[in-house]
């Protein structure tokens, strides 16, 4: 149903800066504290106070402006956008309209049809709003003031996204391209990077687009994906059965999958934007924009670039190697201990990301090191662990941390290689098994698989490998020679399982 | 003696009570006893501080017994407006909305008022949010002007005008948006300084409108003003807007030679509606100022009509941002039996604001809304340039300007309640210096039917000094300024 239609997608997306206090008061910046600790009577809109603008933010904007390629103005200014709410103390925005801080950048991701590259309209400077609480609430709401005036980038897309899929990407390529200017954690789940999109749908060949649609309350890369192809597929439909999609702002349900239009009170919001009267307009040295560039550290770009023509990594590995500053850092350090390109970039991409994503953690909050997966690697090299192993002890390292032999010690992963100490599983083994080693005898080579599993499972995946595939074939070798007969060249498939 | 102590300039009485003449307890019993027998007449004060007053007045004598230094207001009475916050003490702007609210901080102005010496008699009485020109939109009672009861001071600073002029305080704070500090100053009688825009502080002081809001002076003579200004101005960090200059020596320059100063008058503020007696006594003044060796002039700045719609744009708008945080959620008044978010918000607004807050929120939101912005709000930006921009060629030939303050004298309680826009017309000259953002002063220039005249003058950017200095000479020159209201009829005398 979509084929008939192309979707194009641009996405607002807010990132929270990492200062130390707050855009226009003194206040701490910081996530997590107790409700309502953490303001003043700037922050909370008290009659008289007046803002007075963090120089830090504007440098860290300035910053993530650089590092998307955006021209940053020389003279920008702050405006008031109006609008009741609760978490609004001064019922007013300090954000900016009409002169932004930067304009024009552009990101770049990797695609399976190549590399795309999508532009960056505009980057603002703004203050956050405080948060609602209705968890253990009996009636009405409670407010939190302490992320009100934390200062918020604002970063909007051209409308030039192909596909949900895409739109993930470009997303991901841009928090890693903030996270390596050290500007912004960009988590998610903690609200520090947020991401709003508008999506409109033309029938293939036409120029027309149709209405735009707002999406909004998308929590997490996953929901920006299912959200936009929910979105997509509904403007399809509404399309193919030759209706109109509404132009209006509509919100994703994470737990029902669908997104569904908010009331139209919402959208009526004329925020009268004028000049806030309470900030000069402000004037950026070109002098110190250079400076702040060449403080800029080494950006995702010109290490794909090492990474590819220095190590010979694909270029697919060196995006996901750096997809974010701890990704890249963990590979990069590890590689010092253990110089083998490949495997290092086969066990970050592969189980350090699985383990990761499995267990929902961000590589930052997890006990891994670099020490401790070159260490693992190590052990695997020496034999001392089986790849099985590994995967656990890797585990261990995530959620634990330590010294990896230790560890290996202490969870019992050490390999064992010595034939007489797995003679006897493997004498078990194969005589539990007698249809699965008549299998193999006929020529059946993938029994064998089936018969290690069984040899790993009763040593808890502590057996060598390639000691115990030799013990078990000579163990059936005496087997056939004693029984039957057929050669174990005679082919056909495999069997047991 | 009290009488004599009532009625001196703060700068005597900070001189005696240095010397230790009279100590600053005794000189702030006899303004705090003044005070109890006048103020159910004039009603000036919204909330009154009688142990802060005592209290800060004993450390004043304390230190001065110790052989401490003092500021230079030390033991000057003096009274603040009430929409500039003080640290403990209520805080209202004259509006039901926060007739309960304590501000948790204190304003730069009256923190340096404080430091400087001066003992706080309270906090006084003002149109609502100082939107306003007679003190009547207050929320709470109008005050009433010391020369004629029946009358109404001016404002929005009109509590803090006629406690001066009624020898309650020997300086107040004021603000001035569009006139709100000279206007009221000259319908009492007394002198009104708004100093350029940025160069006093705005930090707690409750906003109006933004661009144009100025903490001002109100004292009995010039070079009270002077001395005020010097302790309150100069840059400060926690306003952004805060001109980054230090305070002006205004006090050492009042003495100076003013022969030679060039003085333009501009015929656009002789406006048809002007009340002949305030005609002829500004008239008379420029002739003193003349004599006294000034090169006076006529000039014109023929953008001066357009300022009052102008300002009647920009305020509002300002206003309509400024006052909807004022939403019954965190501080001021909440109405009870909302249905729902949007019901609160209506009805504690509702309830809260009077009528002419409601009439600028609702004239600034229709300025600001889309659609009307460019018509608006853009176009009186415009004017505000042109205006700007007249003066700046105007001060090109001339010193100072000089003009009518207002275009009437006091005019009686409740007479222009009813119409809105004959009040804004007593802004009319006032309003274009405030959207220039320059400094000018009111001072006395005689009675008009027994009732105060201002001069206003006018000067460029961070001309204080010079302003004052021509202010002073006139002063000197014709000791209006010791006229009095005749409060005390006998009555009270001893
Ligand atoms: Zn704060």
């Amino acid at each position: 149903m979509t084929s008939e239609f192309e979707p194009v997608i641009g996405l607002e997306v807010h990132v929270e800066l990492s200062t130390r206090t707050k855009a226009f008061c003194g206040c701490p910046a910081t996530f997590g504290a107790p409700p309502n600790t953490q303001v003043c009577p700037v922050c909370l809109g008290l009659p008289g106070s007046l803002p007075v603008l963090n120089l830090k933010a504007v440098e860290y904007a300035i910053r993530a402006a650089l590092a998307l390629g955006c021209q940053v103005a020389r003279v920008c200014k702050f405006d008031r956008k109006n609008y009741f709410y609760p978490d609004l103390p001064k019922s007013y925005q300090i954000s900016q309209y009409d002169l932004p801080l930067a304009t024009g950048g552009a990101v770049e991701f990797l695609t399976p049809g190549g590399r795309k590259r999508v532009g960056i309209r505009r980057l603002h400077l703004e203050e956050d709003t405080g948060k609602l609480l209705h968890e253990g609430v009996e009636s009405g709401s409670l407010v939190d003031f302490n992320r009100c005036g934390v200062p918020l980038l604002e970063i909007v897309s051209e409308p030039e996204l192909a596909s949900p899929e895409d739109a993930r990407l470009y997303l991901t390529a841009l928090r890693s391209l903030i996270q390596f200017t050290g500007v912004s954690d960009c988590r998610m789940e903690r609200g520090s990077l947020r991401c709003d999109a508008n999506v409109s749908l033309r029938p293939r060949g036409s120029r027309e687009w149709g209405a735009l649609v707002e999406v909004k309350n998308m929590n997490s890369f996953r929901s920006v994906k299912a959200a936009l192809e929910f979105e997509v597929s509904r403007q399809a439909r509404v399309l193919s059965a030759g209706g109109r999609v509404a132009r209006e702002t509509r919100h994703w349900d994470e737990a029902r999958g669908v997104t569904f239009p908010s009331r139209s009170k919402e959208e009526a919001h004329d925020y009268r934007y004028f000049p806030e009267p309470d900030l000069p307009p402000l004037r950026i040295e070109p002098e110190w924009v250079e400076e702040i560039r060449a403080g800029l550290p080494e950006l995702p770009e010109a290490r794909r670039r090492r990474l590819v023509s220095g190590l010979g990594l694909p270029e697919y590995n060196a995006w996901v190697l750096t997809s974010s500053p701890a990704l890249a850092r963990l590979f990069d350090e590890t590689l010092r201990l253990y110089p083998d390109p490949r495997e290092v970039s086969n066990w970050v991409m592969g189980d350090v990301l699985r383990v990761l994503n499995a267990r929902r953690l961000e590589l930052e909050e997890s006990k891994l090191t670099a020490e401790g997966l070159a260490g693992m690697l190590r052990l695997i090299d020496r034999g001392l662990i089986s790849g099985r192993a590994a995967k656990a002890l890797l585990e261990a390292l995530v959620v634990d941390g330590g010294e990896p032999a230790r560890l290996v010690e202490e969870l019992g992963l050490t390999q064992v290689s010595d034939p007489a100490a797995l003679a006897g599983v493997v004498r078990e083994v194969v005589a539990q098994n007698p249809s699965t080693v008549a299998d193999y005898l006929s020529g059946k080579e993938k029994a064998l698989t089936f018969l290690m599993g069984q040899v790993m499972k009763r040593t808890s995946g502590r057996a060598n490998p390639e000691v115990a595939a030799r013990l078990l074939r000579d163990a059936m070798a005496g087997e056939g020679r004693a029984g039957s007969g057929a050669g174990p060249d005679s082919g056909g498939e495999a069997g047991g399982r | 003696m009290e009488e004599g102590l009532w009625y001196l300039p703060a700068y005597v009485l900070a001189a005696r009570v240095a010397r230790r003449e009279v100590s600053a307890a005794e000189v702030a019993e006899v303004h705090l006893r003044r005070l109890e027998r006048l103020e159910p007449l004039l009603q000036a004060f919204i909330t009154t501080t009688p142990e802060a007053a005592l209290e800060a007045a004993r450390r004043v004598d304390l230190a001065l017994g110790r052989g401490d230094p003092v500021g230079p207001l030390a033991g000057v009475p003096a009274a603040v407006k009430d929409n500039l916050c003080t640290l403990g003490v209520r805080t209202t702007a004259g509006s039901r909305i926060l007739e309960r609210f304590v501000p948790p901080y204190e304003s730069t102005a009256t923190a340096r008022l404080w430091r400087a010496g001066a003992v706080p008699l309270g906090k006084t009485n003002l149109d609502e949010f100082a939107m306003g020109s007679s003190t009547e939109n207050s929320a709470f009672f109008p005050t009433r002007n010391p020369w004629d009861l029946g009358r109404v001071p001016g404002g929005s600073s009109g509590g803090s005008a006629a406690a001066v002029a009624a020898g309650l305080a020997a300086a107040a704070l004021g603000s001035d948006t569009g006139g709100s500090v000279r206007q009221p100053a000259a319908l009492c009688g007394v002198v009104g300084l708004k100093p350029t825009y940025g160069l006093v502080s705005r930090f707690g002081l409750i906003a109006f409108a933004s661009s144009l809001d100025q903490v001002g002076v109100i004292a009995r003579t010039v070079r009270d003003a002077a001395l005020v200004l010097a302790a309150i101005a100069g840059h400060d960090p926690l306003d952004s807007t805060s001109a980054p200059v230090g305070p002006p020596d205004c006090e050492s320059a009042l003495d100076g030679e003013v022969e030679g100063l060039r003085l333009g008058v501009p015929r656009e503020y002789w406006l048809e509606g002007l009340e002949e007696g305030v005609r002829r006594k500004v008239a008379e003044a420029i002739e003193v100022l003349a004599s006294l060796g000034m090169k006076v002039e006529e000039c014109s700045l023929p953008h001066t009509e357009y300022a009052l719609p102008a300002y009647y744009i920009l305020a509002p708008a300002e206003a309509s941002s400024n006052l909807a945080r004022y939403d019954g959620v965190r501080y001021g008044h909440r109405a009870s039996g909302a249905s729902d978010l949007n019901d609160m918000y209506c009805r504690s607004r509702r309830e809260g604001f009077g009528a002419e807050v409601k009439r600028r929120v609702m004239l600034g939101t229709y300025a600001l809304s889309s659609g009307y912005y460019d018509a608006y709000y853009l176009k009186a930006q415009k004017v505000r340039t042109l205006i700007r921009r007249e003066f700046e060629q105007a001060f090109e030939r001339f010193d100072v300007l000089a003009t009518p303050t207002s275009p009437t004298t006091a005019f009686p309680l409740g007479e222009r309640v009813a119409d809105p826009l004959k009040m804004y017309l007593s802004d009319v000259l006032t309003v274009p210096v405030s959207l220039a953002g320059l400094p000018a002063v009111s001072v006395p220039c005689g009675l008009s039917g027994g009732l105060p005249v201002g001069l206003q003058l006018i000067a460029p950017p961070l001309a204080e000094a010079r302003l004052l200095r021509a202010a002073s000479a006139f002063e000197q020159a014709t000791g209006h300024h010791r006229a009095r209201p005749a409060l005390d009829g006998g009555v009270d005398r001893r």
